[in-house]
C-alpha cells in the first residue's frame, strides 16, 4: 500500500465519535491507585515529580555542583523501598485547597466582623486582654515559623505527594500565622492600649516564651525535611501547640467574656487534625517499610527524643500563663497530661515507642 | 433613607488598611539566636538585608480571591461540556495539547519547589510573604493543569496519549526539552536558578507566549477550555514578575553581582528562547488549522512580546545599574526565528520523529503551505516537499520518514545545553568539556555548558553553580534497538498491544493505523556516540558537512 489515503475526519472530535484501538482509554493508567479507584487527587498528583526509578529515563539532567541530582533520596535520613506509597489522606488538590482556606477565611471574617459589631472586645476581661496581646501575640511567631519551615521542607521530598502534603501544610500555617496577627490588629481597632508589638518582644525576650523559641527554631534549623515533618505535627504540635490553642485559649476565653478568639483558634485545631492524618500515614508506612522499618522506627524515636526534650521544656515554661487569667477555669498539669495523652496515641498509630518523652 | 447612607456605611466598620495588615505580617519573621537555619541552597550571589516592598497582600485576601478565580474556570469548563465543545474542536490542536500539558505541570511544580529557595534568601519578610503566595499559586497552577488534562481525556476522541502521560513526560525525546526548562529553575545556584531563569526570564518574558499566544490560538480551533485554565494561570503571573524584580533590585546594587547577572541573563535567556519558541512555536504554527492570514504569526508575537515588551522595557532599564545587557543575543534569536526557521525546523524534527512520540502529527496541507508562505517567504521553498513526503509516507506500510532514505532529511544532532536539536544546521558546533566532546546548536550553547555551569567565571570562583548530568541525549538511550522494541519500551502503544499511540495522521480507523509490525527493522542510532568515535580530524570533516545541511528531494 502506498497510496496518499483520503482524509476522512469524522465529524466530530468528542470521546465515541469513533471506534478505534484505544479509543476507550479515558482514565490516566501509568500508577497504582490507592484504593479500589483512583482519586482525583491521586489523578492531579501522582508521578508528576518524575523519579528515574520510574519513568524518568535520562535521569535527572541538572545536578547541584557536588553532584546531587535534582531530587535526592538522601535528603533524609529516613529509608523506603517506595517513597510513591504516601498519599495524602486529606486529598488536597488545589480547588479543595482554595474551597477550604477560602471557607476558613470567610468564616473568620464573619465571626470577627459581627463580634466587633457587637462590641463584644470592649466587653474582654481586661487581664485576659493582656494575656491576648501578650501571649497569644507571642504565639502567632511560632506558627509562623512553622509555616516557613514547611516552605523550605516542601522543596526536599522524592515525590509529588510528599512534597504537596508539606506544601499545604505549609499554606495552612501561614495562613494562621496571619489570621492571629490581623485579628489582634483588629482588636487593637477597638480595645485602647493594646500594644501589637508586645507579642513579639515577648516572643524574643520573655523567659516563659524562650524554650517555645528554641523549639520552634530547631525545627527551623533542622536540614532534614522529614525531620522537620515530623518534628512539627507529631512532638511540637500536640505538646506545645494544642496544648497552647486547645489547652489554654479555647478552655479560658470563654470565661473571660471572649466569644471570638476561640473561633479564630479553632480554625488551626481544624488544619492541624488534617495535617495530622497526613503525617500519621507518611510515618506509619516508613515504619512498617520491609527493608527500612526497624531503621526508621529508631530514627523516629531519635528525632523524638531530641525534638520531645525542646518542647518538653517549652510546654513547662509556658505553665505561668495558666495563672495569668483573672478566672482560672483551666489547670497548666491537666492540660499537659492531656497533650501527652496526645502524644501517646499519635507514636502507638505510626509505631513508635514515646515512652523516653512522656513516660508511661 | 436619606441621600447618601447605604446599608454599607451603616454596617461597614473601622477596619486596618492593606497596608497596615501588610506590615503587620511582615513583622511575624525574626531572626533566630538559638539554632541557625538549615542549609539553604546554595548562592554566589550577595543579598542585601534591604527590605523592598513588593506588593501588598495577605492570605485572607488572597484565599478567596483566587477560590474566585477558581470557580470562574470549573464553570467555564462545565459550560464547555454543555456546548459540546469537543464536537466542533480541532484534533490537529487537541493533539499537541498530549505533549503540552504532559510537560508544563512539572515546570509548574518546580516553580513552587524554587521559592523554598528565594524564600530563605529573601530579604524582608514581605518579599517572603510574596514567595509563599507564589509557592501556593504554583501549587495551583500545576494541579489545574493536570484537571484540565485530564478533562481533555475523559472527552475527546482519541484519548490514548493522555492516559500515559506522566509515563510519556519521563520518556519522550521531545518532553526531556521542557524537563531542562523545570530542573532549571529548582537545581543548581539558588539565584541563578530560582530568581533570573525563573522569574525575571521565563515568568517576566516568555509565559507571555506561553499563557496568552496559546490561548488564543486554542479558541481558533475550537477550544475554549484552555484559554478558560491558562489566561487564569497567567493573572497570577503579574505577582511573580513583580517578586522576581524585587529580589533582583536588592542583587543589582551591588557590584560585585554584577558579573554573574551578566552570565545568568545571557544563559537564561537564550535557553528559554530556544527551548520555549520551539515548542511554543511549533505548537501555535503548526497545531492549528486556522490560516487567516490577518492574525499574527509567532514571529509577530514574538516581535511584540519578547522584543518591545520584554527587551526594550524591562531588560533595557537594567543598563543603568551597570549591567551588561546581550543585544546581541536577543538579535541573534530574532534572526533564529524569522531569517533562520527555528520554529519550522523544529516541527519538522517532531514529525520526522513521529513514531516515537505519543501524540499525532497530521500533514501540513496546500491551505497551510499558502499560509506560511505569506507569513514566512520562501517557506514553501525550504519545507514543501518535506510534508508531501510527510503525507505519502503516512500510510502504514510505507517507510516510515524516520527511515526513509527517499526525503533526504539528516537526522540532527542534539544540542548539550538546550536538549532542542542543532536544527539550525551553520550554527551546530561542538567542543570539550572535562575531555568528552559535546555537541551544540549554537555558540551560546556551547558557551552555557562548558563556561556559564562551572565551577568558575571569569577567574571568580563559583562553588554553588549547578552542572548538567544525566543521559541528556536521548538517542543515547535508544542506541542500537530495533523501533519497535524501542516504542514498546517507551509504552507509546495501545491497548491492544499492537496500535501505536502516535499516528502520522489524524484518521480514527483501526485499519489506517500504523502497528509495531509496520515500523519493526529499523535501528535507531545515537549520533552523539557516532560523532565521538571519530577521529579529530574525522569529526571536523562531519561537522562541516553538517554545517551545510541537507536538501529534501522532490517528490513526484
Ligand atoms: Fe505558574
Ligand atoms: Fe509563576
Ligand atoms: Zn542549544
Amino acid at each position: 500500500m502506498s497510496a496518499t489515503q483520503d482524509e476522512v475526519h469524522p465529524k466530530s472530535g468528542a470521546a465515541g465519535a469513533a471506534i478505534f484501538a484505544g479509543s476507550d482509554s479515558h482514565r490516566y493508567n501509568y500508577y497504582e491507585p490507592k484504593g479500589r479507584k483512583a482519586t482525583h487527587y491521586e489523578d492531579m498528583t501522582v508521578d508528576v515529580q518524575p523519579d528515574p526509578k520510574r519513568y524518568l529515563l535520562q535521569d535527572w539532567i541538572i545536578s547541584f555542583a557536588d553532584g546531587t541530582p535534582t531530587y535526592y533520596e538522601g535528603w533524609t535520613k529516613a529509608k523506603s523501598s517506595d517513597w510513591h506509597k504516601f498519599r495524602a489522606v486529606d486529598q488536597e488538590w488545589e480547588r479543595t485547597h482554595y474551597q477550604r482556606q477560602s471557607t476558613i477565611v470567610g468564616m473568620l471574617n464573619n465571626v470577627i466582623e459581627n463580634g466587633r459589631r457587637s462590641g463584644a472586645p470592649k466587653r474582654f476581661d481586661r487581664a485576659w486582654v493582656k494575656v491576648l496581646q501578650d501571649h497569644l501575640g507571642a504565639y502567632k511567631h511560632a506558627e509562623f515559623g512553622l509555616g516557613t519551615s514547611m516552605m523550605q521542607a516542601q522543596r526536599y521530598g522524592y515525590t509529588q505527594m510528599i512534597n504537596n502534603a508539606i506544601l499545604t501544610n505549609s499554606s495552612y500555617k501561614l495562613r494562621f500565622a496571619q489570621d492571629l496577627t490581623l485579628y489582634l490588629s483588629e482588636l487593637a481597632l477597638d480595645i485602647e492600649g493594646l500594644d501589637l508589638d508586645a507579642g513579639k518582644q515577648h516572643w524574643l525576650e520573655d523567659p516563659i516564651w524562650q524554650d517555645t523559641r528554641r523549639a520552634i527554631e530547631a525545627i527551623m534549623g533542622a536540614s532534614d525535611y522529614l525531620e522537620q515533618y515530623f518534628a512539627t505535627n507529631v512532638i511540637f504540635e500536640p505538646l506545645v501547640g494544642e496544648l497552647f490553642r486547645s489547652g489554654f485559649v479555647m478552655q479560658v476565653a470563654a470565661a473571660q467574656n471572649d466569644f471570638i478568639t476561640p473561633s479564630v483558634v479553632s480554625a488551626a485545631e481544624g488544619d492541624y487534625e488534617r495535617n495530622l492524618a497526613n503525617t500519621v500515614e507518611m510515618f506509619s508506612i516508613l515504619v512498617q517499610d520491609p527493608a527500612h522499618g526497624e531503621q526508621n522506627r529508631k530514627l523516629f524515636v531519635s528525632w523524638a527524643e531530641m525534638h520531645g526534650k525542646l518542647a518538653n521544656a517549652a510546654a513547662a515554661n509556658l505553665q505561668p500563663i495558666w495563672s495569668q487569667p483573672r478566672v482560672k477555669v483551666a489547670q497548666f498539669t491537666e492540660a499537659f497530661d492531656q497533650a501527652k495523652n496526645r502524644l501517646r496515641a499519635i507514636s502507638a498509630e505510626i509505631g513508635f515507642d514515646a515512652r523516653a518523652i512522656i513516660g508511661d | 433613607m436619606p441621600d447618601g447612607l447605604t446599608l454599607n456605611k451603616i454596617t461597614a466598620q473601622r477596619g486596618i488598611s492593606v497596608g497596615e495588615a501588610t506590615r503587620r505580617v511582615a513583622d511575624l519573621g525574626w531572626t533566630p539566636s538559638y539554632v541557625q537555619e538549615a542549609m539553604t541552597f546554595p548562592t554566589d550571589y550577595k543579598i542585601k538585608k534591604s527590605p523592598r516592598d513588593p506588593m501588598k497582600q495577605v492570605l485572607r485576601s488572597y484565599f478567596p480571591m483566587q477560590e474566585e478565580k477558581d470557580n470562574r474556570v470549573y464553570g467555564a469548563l462545565d459550560a464547555a461540556l454543555r456546548g459540546d465543545m469537543f464536537r466542533n474542536v480541532e484534533p490537529r490542536w487537541v493533539e499537541w495539547m498530549k505533549l503540552f500539558l504532559a510537560i508544563i505541570p512539572f515546570p509548574e511544580i518546580s516553580a513552587a519547589r524554587s521559592m523554598a529557595m528565594v524564600g530563605r534568601l529573601a530579604p524582608g519578610e514581605e518579599l517572603r510573604t510574596g514567595f509563599a503566595m507564589q509557592m501556593v499559586d504554583e501549587f495551583r497552577h500545576s494541579t489545574i493543569q493536570m484537571n484540565l488534562k485530564k478533562w481533555y481525556m475523559e472527552n475527546y476522541i482519541d484519548p490514548a496519549g493522555f492516559d500515559i502521560t506522566e509515563a510519556a513526560f519521563g520518556k519522550c525525546y521531545a518532553t526531556t526539552i521542557g524537563r531542562q526548562f523545570a530542573e532549571g529553575f529548582v537545581t543548581g545556584d539558588a539565584i541563578t536558578s530560582a530568581n533570573v531563569y525563573l522569574t525575571v526570564v521565563a515568568e517576566t518574558a516568555f509565559t507571555n507566549t506561553l499563557f496568552v499566544a496559546m490561548p488564543s490560538e486554542a479558541a481558533r480551533n475550537g477550544d475554549y477550555a484552555l484559554p478558560t485554565v491558562f489566561l487564569s494561570v497567567q493573572s497570577d503571573e503579574s505577582r511573580h514578575i513583580g517578586n522576581g524584580h524585587s529580589l533582583l533590585m536588592s542583587l543589582i546594587n551591588d557590584p560585585d553581582n554584577h558579573l554573574l547577572l551578566e552570565r545568568d541573563l545571557k544563559y537564561a535567556f537564550w535557553q528559554n528562547h530556544a527551548i520555549v519558541d520551539a515548542a511554543i512555536g511549533t505548537f501555535i504554527e503548526y497545531g492549528t488549522t486556522d490560516r487567516d492570514k490577518k492574525k499574527e504569526s509567532y514571529a509577530e508575537l514574538w516581535h511584540r512580546w519578547i522584543y518591545e515588551d520584554y527587551y526594550r522595557t524591562y531588560m533595557l532599564p537594567l543598563e543603568k545599574y551597570g549591567i551588561k545587557i546581550h543585544h546581541d543575543d536577543v538579535g541573534a534569536a530574532w534572526d533564529r526565528i524569522v531569517k533562520h526557521n527555528y520554529v519550522h525546523y523544529t516541527a519538522q524534527f517532531f514529525s520526522v520523529g513521529w513514531p516515537v512520540n505519543f501524540w499525532r502529527i497530521e500533514a501540513q496541507t496546500e491551505k497551510d503551505f499558502e499560509w506560511f508562505e505569506a507569513k514566512y517567504p520562501g517557506w514553501y521553498a525550504e519545507f514543501g516537499n518535506y510534508w508531501k513526503w510527510y503525507k505519502k509516507l503516512s500510510a502504514p506500510g510505507e517507510t516510515n520518514i524516520l527511515f526513509n532514505q527517499d526525503t533526504g532529511y539528516v537526522y540532527p544532532h542534539r544540542c548539550w545545553s538546550c536538549m532542542v536539536p542543532a536544527l539550525i544546521r551553520e550554527d551546530f558546533c561542538y567542543d570539550e568539556v572535562d575531555g568528552q566532546i559535546y555537541t551544540y546548536c549554537s555558540d551560546i550553547c556551547r558557551w552555557t555548558h562548558k563556561t556559564a555551569f562551572s565551577a568558575e567565571f571569569e577567574g571568580r570562583p563559583t562553588p554553588a553553580m549547578g552542572r548538567f548530568s544525566g543521559r541528556r541525549e536521548w538517542e543515547t538511550c535508544y542506541n542500537g534497538w530495533d523501533l519497535a522494541d524501542a516504542i514498546k519500551d517507551l509504552g507509546f502503544v495501545r491497548a491492544d498491544g499492537q496500535t501505536l499511540i502516535p499516528q502520522p495522521h489524524l484518521i480514527f480507523d483501526d485499519s489506517k493505523m500504523w502497528k509495531l509490525d509496520h515500523v519493526r527493522g529499523h535501528t535507531l542510532g545515537s549520533p552523539l556516540m557516532h560523532f565521538r568515535s571519530l577521529t579529530p580530524e574525522q569529526r571536523e570533516v562531519a561537522a562541516a558537512e553538517y554545517r551545510k545541511g541537507f536538501k529534501i528531494n522532490a517528490i513526484n
